[in-house]
């Protein structure tokens, strides 16, 4: 059964910790527990969003800049 | 040429605030929004609205191009900025005026001057404002700036001549740190900027924030005496009073008059607010900056005035002369703003947007409370955290704080964190009964403070 990350808070959702540098994390890459997949923008304040389950990433269901629901999924495990 | 329909260029309370405005003048109003904001109380309350986009402001509140087009579709003939987004953005007001329409705001080429700092000290400085020392205009030579910074001793700050919002500022203790810092603080102004011109100014260290309100017409202006806004977190205001229980009467004359005197030298239109550092040891203020806008404490002006700047404001934009004489605009009693935020001071301010279960709204006399909120209403997260502001008038200072700790008891809104529980906290705080602060009393006092906060309730 596949493995979600999932939104901890509503707001944005940013892959990159700023535009001028890399994502975070890309399709294909593993990731433990703790390591910051990426940030939420909410009311002007950004939250590091960490992993809470490891695995190995197969897709980023929300899209860089993309509004979110707390609850919604960010990143698909294998 | 009067307005018949205006556009509101913005979201939130201020919106609300506006459209009450343009309906009491007999305007129609028409509410752009982005999809976060469909059920917003500015929707709601305007006779049209049209949707200009996503949530994300860069795609919608920060649209040019989209938000004229929806002006065109309506047939609106004036546009209204607020504060934040658009406001201060000269190209803006020069699109809407090259599109046949009213900008509410002071004409593009005056926002550009003060918006500059560096220019708007050089016209302060005109006006015979008093500045704080510093470099005039910017510096480019190391040698320079070395001779400016001993000349107006240290502490030094380094700010971008082309920056904004607290960016790009270094403060210099010594001239060994200050070698350290020019070079760093020119690269990251060039990046941030793509200006590496710098500026220097002296540090006041202890310091209270005034500012005094001025309205114009393009020729005359008047000034609505001053604001005191020293209680600030991370810079952002968090209690707002006037008049300031601080300056002499003396002193507070020789301000409001410089302020009229720098507004009537750049021809002000519209309703705008010169922004001083006051040392109240040594009894001097000096000007640091002039927001070319409504800002969002304008009520406690209001509420010692009787003035409606807003209404003020759109009538000069449509061409009307100034009301008032200056010897009409008189100051009674004493006015307070406090900002509800959704934010948890028991956790370090952290944002929490949500959907408002229950509301009860302070009245009684001499209370306002300014605000987008509605039982039902889900804050979207996509914006800042003001919620609305609590807003108390009364004869006097002391009065008015029990106003304040009364009307905020009566306040309740359920269903997402508040600050209410640190304006309560403050309104019983003997320094702020004293009216003893300065713009850096708050950050300490709030660590000192922080297990006070903890235990209050936070969700009420």
């Amino acid at each position: 059964m596949s493995k979600q990350i999932l939104s901890p808070l509503p707001g944005t959702f940013y892959r990159r910790p700023s535009p001028d540098k890399p994502a975070f994390k890309e399709v294909g890459d593993s990731v433990a527990v703790g390591d910051v997949i990426g940030l939420i923008e909410v009311m002007k304040s950004f939250n590091e969003v960490q992993a809470d389950q490891a695995g190995t990433i197969t897709g980023f269901p929300a899209d860089d800049e993309e509004p979110v629901m707390a609850g919604q999924p960010l990143v698909d495990l294998g | 040429m009067a307005i018949r329909k205006l556009l509101i260029a913005n979201r939130g309370e201020i919106a609300v605030r506006i459209i009450r405005a343009a309906k009491e003048l007999g305007i129609r109003t028409v509410q752009v929004y982005s999809m976060a904001d469909a059920d917003s109380l500015a929707v709601k309350l305007a006779d049209e609205a049209v949707p200009i986009g996503p949530p994300a402001a860069a795609k919608s509140y920060l649209k040019i191009d989209t938000i004229l087009e929806a002006a065109r579709l309506t047939g609106a003939d004036a546009v209204h900025p607020g504060y934040g987004f658009l406001a201060e953005n000269a190209d803006f007001a020069d699109a809407v005026v090259a599109a046949g329409m009213i900008w509410v705001g002071p004409k593009g080429d005056a926002i550009r001057v003060m918006g500059d700092k560096v220019a708007a000290r050089i016209a302060a400085e005109r006006a015979g404002v008093p500045v704080v020392p510093g470099s005039d205009g910017r510096v480019d030579d190391p040698d320079q700036a070395r001779a400016i910074a001993l000349a107006i001793g240290f502490p030094v700050m380094i700010k971008a001549a082309a920056g904004g919002g607290g960016r790009g500022i270094r403060i210099a203790h010594d001239m060994e740190e200050f070698e350290r810092l020019m070079p760093q603080a020119s690269a990251e102004a060039k990046a941030a900027f793509g200006d590496g011109g710098l500026y220097l100014e002296k540090v006041i260290e202890r310091a209270r924030h005034i500012e005094v309100q001025i309205l114009g017409d393009g020729k005359r202006a008047v000034h609505c005496f001053e604001r005191e806004c020293s209680l600030q977190r991370r810079r952002q205001k968090v209690w707002e009073e006037a008049p300031s229980a601080a300056l002499p009467q003396a002193l507070r004359e020789k301000l409001c008059a410089s302020a009229v005197s720098l507004a009537e030298s750049v021809g002000y239109l519209g309703a705008g607010t010169l922004e001083y550092l006051y040392d109240d040891q040594s009894g001097q203020f000096y000007f640091i900056e002039m927001n070319t806008r409504i800002q969002v404490e304008h009520p406690v002006t209001e509420m010692v005035t009787g003035l409606d700047l807003v209404r003020e404001m759109i009538r000069v934009a449509g061409g009307e002369p100034l009301r008032m004489r200056q010897d009409q605009i008189v100051l009674r009693g004493h006015a307070i703003e406090v900002r509800i935020n959704a934010e948890d001071p028991a956790r370090n301010f952290q944002p929490g947007p949500g959907t408002i279960t229950a509301l009860t709204v302070p009245g009684g006399a001499g209370v306002r409370f300014d605000t987008m909120l509605y039982q039902g209403y889900t804050v979207p997260p996509f914006y800042d955290s003001l919620l609305g502001k609590l807003i108390v008038w009364d004869e006097d200072r002391p009065a008015a704080i029990a106003r304040m700790a009364r009307a905020l008891e009566e306040l309740t809104v359920e269903g997402l964190p508040t600050t209410k529980p640190l304006h309560q906290l403050l309104a019983r705080d003997s320094d702020v009964r004293a009216a003893d602060f300065h713009t850096r009393w708050l950050e300490p006092w709030l660590e000192r403070n922080a297990h006070q906060l903890g235990t209050e309730e936070t969700t009420e």
